[in-house]
């Protein structure tokens, strides 16, 4: 009898999702029979969107399992590696200032790209050696403004990462007004056609790219080093009894963060975020757009991480694409702030993301 | 053989709990480590494995040195290569992980694979009930298993020394004494080992030598026998005092006998 009671029971999160979900799936499934080649392409669109998301918010959570710090420098990071590409792969050379120079620009050849490579293969080696100085940033910031927080209130290590994030933009931003930077993917503007409903490459080289990404943290999660770092998110000092190093274990996490925060950069300049295929100034606010994922996931759950972006990221394109009519009442913006309705409705049925640690959650 | 001479470990830079602390554990010995609550058993091994800084501690004075390698300033990951790993009081297992992670985090320093291997087979030779459980979420083990695993972990780093803070604590009878035989069974494969207990039957049942700490300092040593047969440590520490029930300072209990004695 007891049972039968508690099963007929439903919670008011349950209620309210069911209050928030029916509408929507009716609506949707109206939507799908009344024009579905629209529907397919907003699907897709989706997919891209909320896999550009996963994977920045793959790099939040890779950072805060690890060091239980909320880095909020992940859009500086995702900027600083979408310039990377593009010093490598538009201007085909990388731009140093060396000490002689006198505070002039001295490039260095890309060198990948007189292997005589085809153009794709030279534009993706290119690729992962950007990536590969993503990752060297990451290590840096970490040994020089992280590693001595040690120990110190979270808050004040979540404050600095702040920080590193607006000095961070505004070199990058100053970096890259020189002209604008392309990131020139082999992809980049091509597609083609649903009917009336032009499909980019990019979409699809965005999925890929999550999928490849969520595989390799997965993978590496596994590995004696990932296993290692979850031991030092569980418990520091239990993982330095074990001899497990925990100041290589941040860094590591860091790098690791920072070129996934790249790789989220790289997409934030195509479609479905930008037309341009360049760097500016908003690339960086894709970490801002994408932190309602994270947060909604969990901060610290890779599958968290994976859902929450494709949440968010479908719920900000079908509403884009659904919503127009309302542009007047809404106001031009309001896909932007769609994810952060998304994240608060999440919250307050499940307050800790939807595959959080409540344990950790408490910091 | 490890040394610990005139130890002080500060904390916070004000709180003084090791006052000059001295111990010696040679090679191939069982030597067990007593005191009451708060008499700094565990700042003693946080010393020893480098484990201060996070709790802002810091040794003031003293060295620490293991085969003649001073261990004062080393890193921890730096001590567990010299060979010598703690079983940290609490277990201190990592939950979420499986067994198996455990173990692999356990063997960290150890870059071997073969050697690893077979310190892995060993463990599951010393404690099948692992073995059963080789893929199940640590944190649902019962209690006595989480304990076999921090063991079984700590052993993955083929330590020569082995520091166990409080095994049997919170455990049954029973396992209390799987635990005890376990110990005995690792220090015959050539492992020595510090013990601190605060059931100081146990420790001292198995232990060559023994220390009995009070306030950041040894106030007895001796071999385990004889502090086994002592009437102080018998008092105070086996719980064979009649009178009572007030609980007295182990120097307390010696100060009164010593007065009585004198009184006679
Ligand atoms: N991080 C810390 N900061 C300040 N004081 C501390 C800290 N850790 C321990 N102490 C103090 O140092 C003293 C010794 O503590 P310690 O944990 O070493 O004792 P113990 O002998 O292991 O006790 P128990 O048997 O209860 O485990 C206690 O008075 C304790 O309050
Ligand atoms: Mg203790």
């Amino acid at each position: 009898m007891s049972t039968s009671q508690s099963k007929r029971r439903i919670s008011n999160g349950a209620a309210f999702m069911i209050a928030v979900f029916v509408p929507i799936t009716i609506f949707l499934i109206v939507q799908l029979f009344s024009d579905p080649a629209v529907f397919l392409t907003t699907i897709l669109k989706s997919l891209a969107m909320g896999s550009t998301y996963a994977i920045i918010a793959l790099g939040f959570v890779l950072i805060f399992k690890a060091t239980e710090v909320v880095n909020f420098s992940q859009g500086a990071l995702a900027m600083i590696g979408a310039l990377f590409i593009s010093f490598l792969v538009a201007d085909e050379t990388i731009p140093i200032v060396p000490w002689w120079s006198e505070g002039n620009l001295v490039p260095i050849r890309n060198p990948i790209y007189d292997l005589g490579l085809p153009s794709w293969m030279a534009w993706g080696l290119s690729f992962i050696v950007a990536l590969f100085f993503a990752a060297l940033i990451g290590l840096f910031l970490e040994r020089v403004a992280i590693r001595p927080m040690i120990g110190q209130p979270l808050f004040s290590v979540a404050v600095i990462t702040l920080g590193l994030e607006i000095s961070l933009r505004v070199l990058a931003n100053d970096s890259a007004k020189l002209k604008l930077r392309n990131t020139n993917t082999p992809w980049s503007g091509k597609g083609f056609n649903i009917g009336d409903n032009f499909l980019y490459w990019s979409f699809f080289a965005a999925m890929i790219a999550a999928a490849i990404s969520v595989v390799a943290v997965f993978l590496f999660y596994r590995s004696k080093l990932g296993i290692a770092m979850r031991a030092v998110a569980r418990d520091q000092e239990a993982a330095m009894a074990q001899g497990i190093p925990i100041g290589r274990v941040f860094a590591i996490a860091w790098g690791a963060g920072a070129a996934l925060a790249a790789v989220g950069g790289l997409f934030a300049t195509e479609p479905p975020i930008k037309q341009t295929g360049a760097v500016d100034a908003e690339t960086s606010l894709v970490a801002f757009r994408a932190l309602p994922a994270v947060i909604l996931g969990g901060l610290d759950s890779v599958q968290g991480a994976i859902l929450g972006g494709l949440i968010v990221g479908s719920a900000e394109i079908f509403a884009g694409q659904y919503l127009s009519g309302y542009t007047s009442v809404l106001g031009a913006g309001y896909p932007l702030v769609i994810p952060y309705v998304v994240m608060i409705i999440g919250l307050i049925v499940k307050p800790y993301g939807l595959f959080g640690t409540e344990e950790i959650r408490r910091v | 053989m490890l040394e610990l001479a005139n130890v002080e470990v500060v904390y916070n830079e004000v709180i003084l709990v090791l006052r000059g602390l001295s111990i010696e554990v040679p090679d191939g010995q069982i030597v067990a480590l007593l005191g009451a609550n708060g008499a700094g058993k565990t700042t003693s091994l946080r010393a020893i494995s480098g484990l201060l800084g996070p709790h802002e501690g810091v040794i003031t004075k003293g060295s620490i040195t293991y085969d003649g390698k001073k261990l004062n300033d080393l890193k921890p990951s730096d001590i567990v290569e010299s060979g010598i790993t703690q079983v940290m009081e609490g277990r201190r297992i990592f939950k979420d992980l499986t067994v198996d992670e455990n173990l692999v985090t356990g063997g960290f320093t150890v870059k071997d694979k073969a050697r690893t291997k077979a310190s892995y087979d060993r463990v599951m030779d010393l404690f099948p009930r692992l073995a059963e459980r080789r893929k199940g979420i640590a944190g649902y083990l019962s209690g006595g298993e989480q304990q076999m695993l921090a063991i079984g972990r700590a052993l993955m780093a083929e330590p020569k020394l082995l520091i166990l803070d409080e095994p049997s604590l919170g455990l049954a009878p029973k396992l209390i004494e799987q635990i005890r035989d376990i110990i005995v069974d690792i220090n015959k494969q050539g492992v020595s080992v510090l013990l601190i207990e605060q059931n100081a039957m146990m420790a001292l049942s198995i232990a060559n030598y023994g220390y009995v700490m009070e306030t950041g300092k040894i106030v007895m040593d001796g071999d385990a026998k004889k502090l086994l047969a002592d009437d102080d440590v018998k008092e105070f520490y086996l719980g064979l005092h009649g009178d009572d029930s007030e609980k007295k300072s182990f120097r307390d209990v010696k100060h009164y006998k010593r007065r009585k004695r004198w009184a006679s």
